[in-house]
């Protein structure tokens, strides 16, 4: 039974109405036309749809709406300010860290989570946290370059 | 639905397109200045285009005669200076939109960001068999080279009219035409001006030779790469139409299942829900993916199940199967292999198997069709969008003048994405619901229904001399098939089979096709054969090698890696394997360390050198050189399709094991530039050494030889304990 609600996705608040258990991916895709969340397996496998909820990246593939209701989200689309990219951002254009790039939303979402916990993330650190987002064209070298190029640019903007 | 799953056969016919008459050009030509602008057209005539297209190493029976006259290539420049080319290739990931992009603004002399690319749509670009077998490189390369070329001559003779002076002294450069006798200078933007100028040439004029290039050669990044870190970029599975339902189509239980009895009672009362039964065919639209499948749900269908082989038993089938006939193989014999065995100090014969893989784009199967006036439009994401026109019109039994298929930059293919099948479902949706339709495919689907890198059998016997000579090679591939089957070593006596078998499960291209089933077996052979020889597997393979491009790649891996490695710790190895296909080069060293406890296996290090021609943008290259590495490493180690009786075992990420993050070694790609040799693709011969590489890495870590693929999905017990 689809009920009405609100949830709040990139500053702006949404009234939608749907089943409560329907995942936070299709209303933020199909209602709200924010594709650039992906859809890669709807399991929680591949790190495709990947957001932040309340500042910590979440597969929404997983998330029910009526649990997004209650938190701020953030999509790829909502990190773009006054069209200056977000770091990471940058940084994945500057390594031209993709091919394909369909799981570049992702990578980008779960980078961004990353670095919010942890500002010099390792080598290792970084493997760990990404395992779960899978690129199928390989390029994961550049992908774990544009990580440390964006963490030190941060952490000297922060300084 | 049924007609297209038949015609999709094993590998050798792949290559078998019809050339497709071209009636979209006629239309196309008529709306050309309408849809640009004014400005001067450039078609360029080729045609030998065809026959470069569709001639593939290891093709047999490709029907080249009676090609027409082609137009292969266009572009066109506008008033406003912007340069549009049009080519049927399409971009999923390999970068050959920046690559083309440079190519083009290098021979018209233009800067690249003048340069945009009109891709795979039926509707606006010229025939194209396919995006497939490296073959975008070498061929559409050269005939936007020559189509920039003759604009360039264009540009002059117009300018030269102009200033009424003879064209010769006149020089085209910076995106204007220059006569340095008078020291003035025309913009091609100016010389455009008013004019709806379309001109056919023969590809003739001469183009710049590779150590000439200014722009390609260099290192430019991905076209519109903004719109992909910020989500912008709308792939087929992120359209949205106005009215737009979502498709779903009910799967049977396992492959070879028919339809017995079926009642859609239920779900047809649901309200804004489409439901469409054709044969075998069940689908259903509705205003979501969800409301969809709980339409699915709610039909009642019986399919009648047939036994089907299993992969406990696959090889065995594989070996038993194969088809006599002549026709179905492919059989190439020098010298006596018999001779070369009897005369031979060392002889050795082994089996090799390969597992059925997927390709898991990570963007899946998906198309939006909609009908206007029963034209019909789709987006899908497909590798050969002409093909996909044909077999949409074929099955939905309208002329192909009446579909349209646009391939939007998609997410990934690696051979996956030749056939039409979401494309063929979201139209005949749509036309029952009279909306456009959505339909894309799950990650199950796509790993159950999608087609496979098909499983092989692969047996070699050799003999070699007391040197180290190879005096026999003998080589039997069943089904896997006939991509790179040719040993490149100097061998007096061989003998190379590749025996058909009919098809198990849906098979199909995959990235370097056998290539990498065939490198596996054969260069996993040549490290046994080396340490019978007791030569260094490097030494034993230049010893048997007079391939100049081959040596220097071996050579330069080797170089890189430091060869032979030094043992340094316990569990340690090193491997070396090399090869060459569709005109490009690729030699392998890797590192690898074996857990000696758990036997778990860790890929440390791996060099490549790869060598493909002069390279047009170096940039692009190393992510497909990394890339194919990286996924390679998948087929390599640990990934492998389960099956039983017509059910997939493991369709999920969860149970199908990719690489991820900690999987990926330190990866050092050595890239030759040979401006000397034409550019030759370059998107799937780096994937082919590696699985052999690590394999034979193993056996020095371990004392086992692995002689199937995957290696070692659960890890490998060392044998010295």
């Amino acid at each position: 039974m689809a009920k009405p609600m609100e949830i709040e996705v990139n500053g702006k608040r949404y009234p939608v109405s749907y089943p409560p258990d329907t995942p936070l991916l299709y209303v933020l895709r199909d209602e709200l036309g924010l594709t650039g969340t992906k859809y890669g397996c709807g399991e929680g496998q591949c790190g495709a749809c990947t957001v932040l909820m309340g500042g910590a990246p979440r597969r929404s593939c997983q998330i029910p709406v009526s649990a997004a209701a209650t938190k701020s989200i953030t999509t790829i689309e909502g990190l773009e300010k006054d069209g200056k990219l977000h770091p990471v951002q940058q940084a994945f254009l500057d390594t031209g860290a993709f091919q394909c790039a369909y799981c570049t939303s992702g990578m980008v979402m779960s980078s961004v989570g990353l670095l919010q916990t942890n500002s010099n993330p390792s080598e290792t650190e970084i493997a760990q946290f990404l395992q779960g987002n899978v690129c199928r064209c390989g390029t994961h070298p550049r992908i774990m370059e544009a990580v440390r190029q964006a963490a030190k640019r941060m952490q000297e903007r922060g300084r | 639905m049924n007609t297209t799953r038949e015609k999709l056969v094993a590998e050798p016919e792949r290559y078998e397109f019809s050339a497709a008459p071209m009636h979209q050009f006629e239309l196309a030509r008529r709306e050309f200045f309408k849809i640009l602008g004014a400005g001067i057209a450039v078609f360029v005539v080729a045609k030998d285009a065809l026959a470069l297209q569709e001639t593939a190493p290891g093709s047999r029976s490709f029907h080249n005669e009676e090609l027409p006259k082609e137009i292969t290539s266009w572009l066109h420049i506008g008033e406003d200076g912007v340069v549009t080319g049009f080519t049927g290739k399409a971009e999923m990931g390999q970068n050959i939109r920046t690559s083309i992009s440079q190519t083009i603004a290098d021979e018209l002399r233009v800067p690249f960001e003048s340069v945009r690319l009109i891709m795979a749509d039926t509707a606006l670009t010229p025939f194209d068999a396919g995006t497939f077998g490296s073959r975008t490189t070498p061929t559409m390369t050269p005939q936007f080279r020559r189509v920039a070329a003759a604009a360039r001559d264009l540009l002059i003779g117009v300018a030269a009219k102009e200033w009424n002076v003879a064209p010769e002294g006149l020089i085209a450069k910076d995106a204007k035409v220059t006569d340095p006798a008078s020291g003035r200078s025309l913009r091609y933007a100016e010389l455009a001006r008013g004019k709806a100028l379309a001109q056919n040439l023969p590809a003739e004029d001469p183009v710049t030779p590779a150590t000439e290039w200014t722009l390609a050669g260099k290192p430019f990044p991905k076209v519109d790469g903004r719109a992909f870190v910020t989500g912008r970029h709308q792939y087929t599975t992120d359209i949205r139409l106005e009215g737009m339902l979502y498709g779903k189509v009910l799967r049977p239980p396992s492959f070879g299942a028919t339809l017995t009895s079926y009642d859609d009672n239920t779900a047809k009362g649901t309200s804004g829900v489409v439901i469409v039964r054709d044969g075998d065919f069940i689908g259903a639209a509705a205003p979501s993916a969800h409301e969809a499948q709980i339409a699915l749900d709610a039909i009642h269908a019986q399919w009648k199940e047939v036994p089907q082989i299993s992969n406990e038993e696959i090889f065995s089938y594989l070996k038993q199967n194969a088809e006599a006939k002549s026709e179905d193989r492919f059989r190439r014999q020098k010298g006596s292999v018999e001779d070369g065995l009897a005369s031979a100090a060392h002889r050795l014969n082994a089996t090799y198997t390969v597992a059925y893989i997927a390709h898991a784009p990570l963007e899946p199967r998906a198309a939006v069709a909609q009908w206007t006036d029963g034209k019909l439009t789709v987006w899908t994401g497909t590798q050969r969008p002409f093909a996909n026109r044909d077999e949409l019109a074929a099955t939905l039994h309208i002329p192909e003048s009446q579909v349209r298929v646009i391939v939007r930059d998609t997410g990934a293919a690696y051979g996956g994405k030749h056939t039409s099948d979401a494309a063929i479902e979201a139209a005949r949706l749509a036309r029952a619901a009279g909306r456009p339709v959505k339909v894309v495919w799950t990650r199950e689907e796509e790993f159950t229904w999608a087609y496979f890198r098909p499983a092989g059998v692969i047996e070699v016997k050799s003999g070699i001399a007391s040197d180290g000579k190879l005096t026999a090679w003998d080589f039997h591939n069943y089904h896997s098939g006939m991509s790179a089957i040719e040993t490149p070593y100097d061998v007096p006596n061989q003998q190379t089979e590749y025996h058909q078998v009919p098809l198990i499960l849906r098979s199909g291209s995959y990235r370097g096709l056998a290539a990498t089933a065939n490198h596996f077996a054969r260069e996993t052979h040549m490290d046994a054969l080396a340490r019978v020889a007791q030569l260094d597997p490097l030494e034993f393979r230049l010893r048997n090698l007079s391939d100049a491009r081959m040596r220097a790649v071996l050579e330069a891996a080797g170089k890189s890696f430091g060869w032979p490695g030094k043992k340094t710790g316990e569990g340690q190895g090193f491997g070396i394997a090399c090869g060459h296909e569709k005109g490009s080069y690729v030699a392998t060293c890797a590192e690898v360390v074996v857990d000696r406890a758990s036997g778990s296996v860790r890929v440390v290090r791996v060099v490549e050198a790869f060598e493909c021609g002069a390279i047009v943008n170096p940039d692009g290259l190393r992510n497909q050189v990394v890339g194919a590495i990286i996924q390679g490493l998948g087929g390599a180690l640990f990934e492998a399709i389960e099956f039983e009786n017509g059910r997939i075992k493991n369709p999920h990420f969860a149970t199908y094991r990719v690489p991820r993050f900690r999987d990926v070694p330190e990866i050092e790609a050595v890239l030759i530039d040979r401006k000397d040799i034409p550019s030759a693709g370059a998107g799937e011969t780096p994937i082919m050494a590696i699985a052999p590489t690590i394999g034979n890495a193993l056996f020095e870590a371990t004392g086992v030889r692995l002689n199937n693929l995957p290696l070692a999905p659960n890890g490998v017990q060392t044998l010295n304990t």
